[in-house]
């Protein structure tokens, strides 16, 4: 697992918001390998599709500094002419929802054809249909030519989203991020979904990027996993260590929030506070810490930065070292006397 | 008699068609549901969308009209009420997105405040007082009931929903999906407020989901609900540990493991689950794919099987 497909070194991809830059991805350093799934976890409002916007190159106005390397190509702020023949070919992307996702207008065999159009010009009308049907198939469609011929909402949401992934594989891309592919569908057709992407994987020795807030996804696709918190990544470790040994303050408050692992009827843990908004991020120290405030100020590091713990495991800022949930016994909290408010 | 009683309730909506726009058939979107419900309990329906879980719901609050079957509410016959106010009172009802359930025109202290203007005769001083006692205890600070919907978080909308809907002090809550729009750590506060509250106020809860962690998490009671049917109603520690249609056996193997050492183990068990599924569907279901009548496997325990013999 050492073929570096994408690298992310520094990536930091600023807003404008009344002429100021206000930056929604801050600091990132990434790699994905390939025949890999690494998955991009945390909450709504963290970047972490705004993360994936800008690898594949799809924000508008934002300023992308930074360098993105992929296949040791700089395609950060490359022209869209010269990422158009990226985009499609090499990187292909799996939207959220698949019914945007889609042009109402055109039918299925369409869509998909038009990636195959765009990329691979040589195939004749003929070849590019049994592609698409080839295609169609791959993705568990059934009656393929039937569905060729249908336009988007004579589909249900798991047919639209293989749909999606139809495109997205269309040119048997290198690299593949899928933005929240299951969110909006139900629990059956999510596991078809989620087994469909894992075929895909090893079949195309691909390289994928997952992102979700769906730690139960996680559990069942990611080899590693990069948990996010305001614009900055706070953990990266591989999927086992980072579900038995979760060391960030942020990436454990996360785990005790879901109910799956909790005793029936028992209190959840809830994290304090709301995840700030862009303007009102905290530039200075660690972006956690408001939300933690009963852990001293001094166990925070003036400017967080990564630390190896463990071969391929990193925590940013050092309070995770002094972290307990309250009531959990600890010297720290009855040294200082913080209560929870 | 049970707090809540739904007896065979149907709701089929009419298809149109033809050249005069007649009735020519029709969507059995509910067909034949029966749950009982204690006091104090939560009872979860669950079921994947289209399901027909949340027109149940609807029917029984009134805001779609029942075909047939009765609901019976604290011993009182509310099914198609005509003049609902009675039971409006006692019945409220927790909306999915906190995005649209809010009128975005409206200050808090308007939104929270309809539903006792509706019902209560309170100088405006008295129902500011109401309205800030509710805020508290939703946690949110009393001086934000001038503030307007979109000043909050999502789970923050969420608690002005339940708000609204605890005005009255109703006796039973409806809850359609009041977290699937949510992140999970906020997800965990509005659910550990729902008990909360269902302790300090003796509430009821029908909650209808999808997310079977939830569902688990929060419910005493399950009934899952396919095409309008229900296959299987048990309580919570029947359903997960024992379920007996294959449907539910089904739902119940889709739940993503939250343990990455299961994952192999869990995808083969899902794997094994989906072929029996396909083989024997024609077992579980009628020649139209439909849920045959509940028997009882145990006392709480029914499932929806052909009759023996």
């Amino acid at each position: 697992m050492s073929d570096k497909l994408l690298e992310i070194k520094d990536l930091k991809t600023s807003f404008r918001i009344k002429d100021d830059y206000y930056a929604a991805v801050d600091n990132v350093h990434l790699t994905v390998n390939k025949n890999e799934v690494l998955a991009i976890v945390g909450e709504s409002g963290c970047g972490k599709s705004a993360l994936a916007f800008s690898v594949m190159g799809l924000h508008n106005r934002a300023k992308i500094e930074g360098n993105i390397y992929f296949k040791d190509q700089d395609i950060a702020n490359l022209p869209p002419n010269k990422l158009n023949k990226l985009r499609g070919k090499d990187m292909g992307m799996i939207f959220q929802d698949p019914l945007t996702a889609l042009n109402p207008l055109m039918i299925i065999g369409d869509q998909i054809g038009e990636a195959l159009l765009l990329h691979n010009s040589e195939l004749s009308k003929t070849q590019r249909k049994e592609r698409v049907i080839e295609l169609l198939n791959k993705v568990g469609i059934p009656r393929p030519e039937h569905v060729y011929e249908q336009f988007p909402h004579e589909l249900s949401g798991g047919m639209r989203q293989r749909v999606v992934i139809a495109i997205a594989i269309a040119n048997d891309p290198e690299l593949l991020i899928a933005d929240e592919p299951t969110t909006a569908l139900d629990v059956t057709i999510q596991s078809q979904i989620l087994d469909l992407i894992n075929e895909l994987k090893e079949d195309m020795d691909a390289g994928i990027i997952l992102i979700t807030h769906d730690l139960g996804v996680v559990a069942e696709m990611a080899d590693r996993v990069a948990v996010m918190y305001a614009g900055q990544i706070v953990e990266v470790a591989d999927v086992h260590t980072l579900f038995n040994e979760p060391l960030h303050p942020y990436t454990r408050s996360l785990f005790d929030s879901v109910p799956n692992k909790a005793e029936a009827k028992s209190k959840l843990h809830v994290i304090q506070g709301i995840v700030p908004s862009l303007q009102n991020l905290p530039r200075e120290g660690c972006r956690f810490a408001p939300r933690i405030p009963w852990i001293d100020e001094s166990v925070h590091e003036e400017h967080p930065s990564l630390h190896e713990v463990a071969p391929g495991h990193f925590v940013r800022c050092t309070c995770y070292k002094h972290f307990e949930f309250p009531g959990e016994s600890s010297e720290e909290e009855e040294q200082h006397g913080v209560s929870r408010s | 008699m049970a707090f809540l009683e739904v007896e065979d309730l149907k709701v089929h909506f009419p298809i149109k068609g033809g050249i005069f726009g007649r009735t020519i058939d029709h969507v059995r979107a509910v067909d034949g549901v029966s749950l009982s419900l204690e006091k104090g309990k939560t009872y979860g329906l669950v079921g994947e969308s289209g399901s027909g879980k949340t027109t149940t719901g609807r029917a029984i609050i009134g805001l779609e009209k029942a075909t047939a079957g009765t609901v019976t509410f604290d011993g009182q016959d509310i099914t198609n009420l005509k003049n609902k106010s009675d039971v409006r009172k006692d019945v409220q009802m927790i909306f999915q997105d906190p995005y649209s359930s809010l009128n975005p025109k409206k200050r808090v202290l308007d939104i929270v405040s309809e539903p006792l203007r509706n019902y209560e005769n309170l100088t405006k001083k008295e129902e500011r007082i109401r309205v800030q006692e509710l805020m508290e205890l939703v946690g949110l600070s009393p001086e934000s009931i001038l503030k307007y919907p979109h000043e909050f978080s999502g789970g923050q909308r969420q608690r002005i929903g339940i708000a609204r809907a605890v005005a009255l002090k109703p006796k039973l809550i409806i809850a359609d999906e009041p977290v699937s729009a949510l992140d999970v750590s906020v997800q965990a506060q509005v659910l550990n407020f729902m008990q909360d509250i269902q302790e300090e106020l003796d509430l009821t809860y029908l909650f209808i989901g999808h997310d079977l962690g939830v569902i688990k998490h929060m419910c005493d009671n399950i009934g899952i609900m396919y095409r309008g049917r229900y296959v299987e109603e048990g309580s919570t520690e029947e359903i997960f540990t024992n379920p007996q249609h294959i449907y539910t056996k089904r739902l119940v193997a889709a739940i993503p493991d939250i343990d990455p050492k299961n994952r192999e183990a869990q995808r083969q068990f899902r794997q094994e689950v989906k072929t029996e599924y396909e083989q024997s569907f024609n077992d579980y279901f009628d020649e139209e794919g439909l849920a045959y009548q509940l028997q009882p496997v145990t006392e709480t325990h029914r499932v929806a099987l052909p009759e023996k013999g």
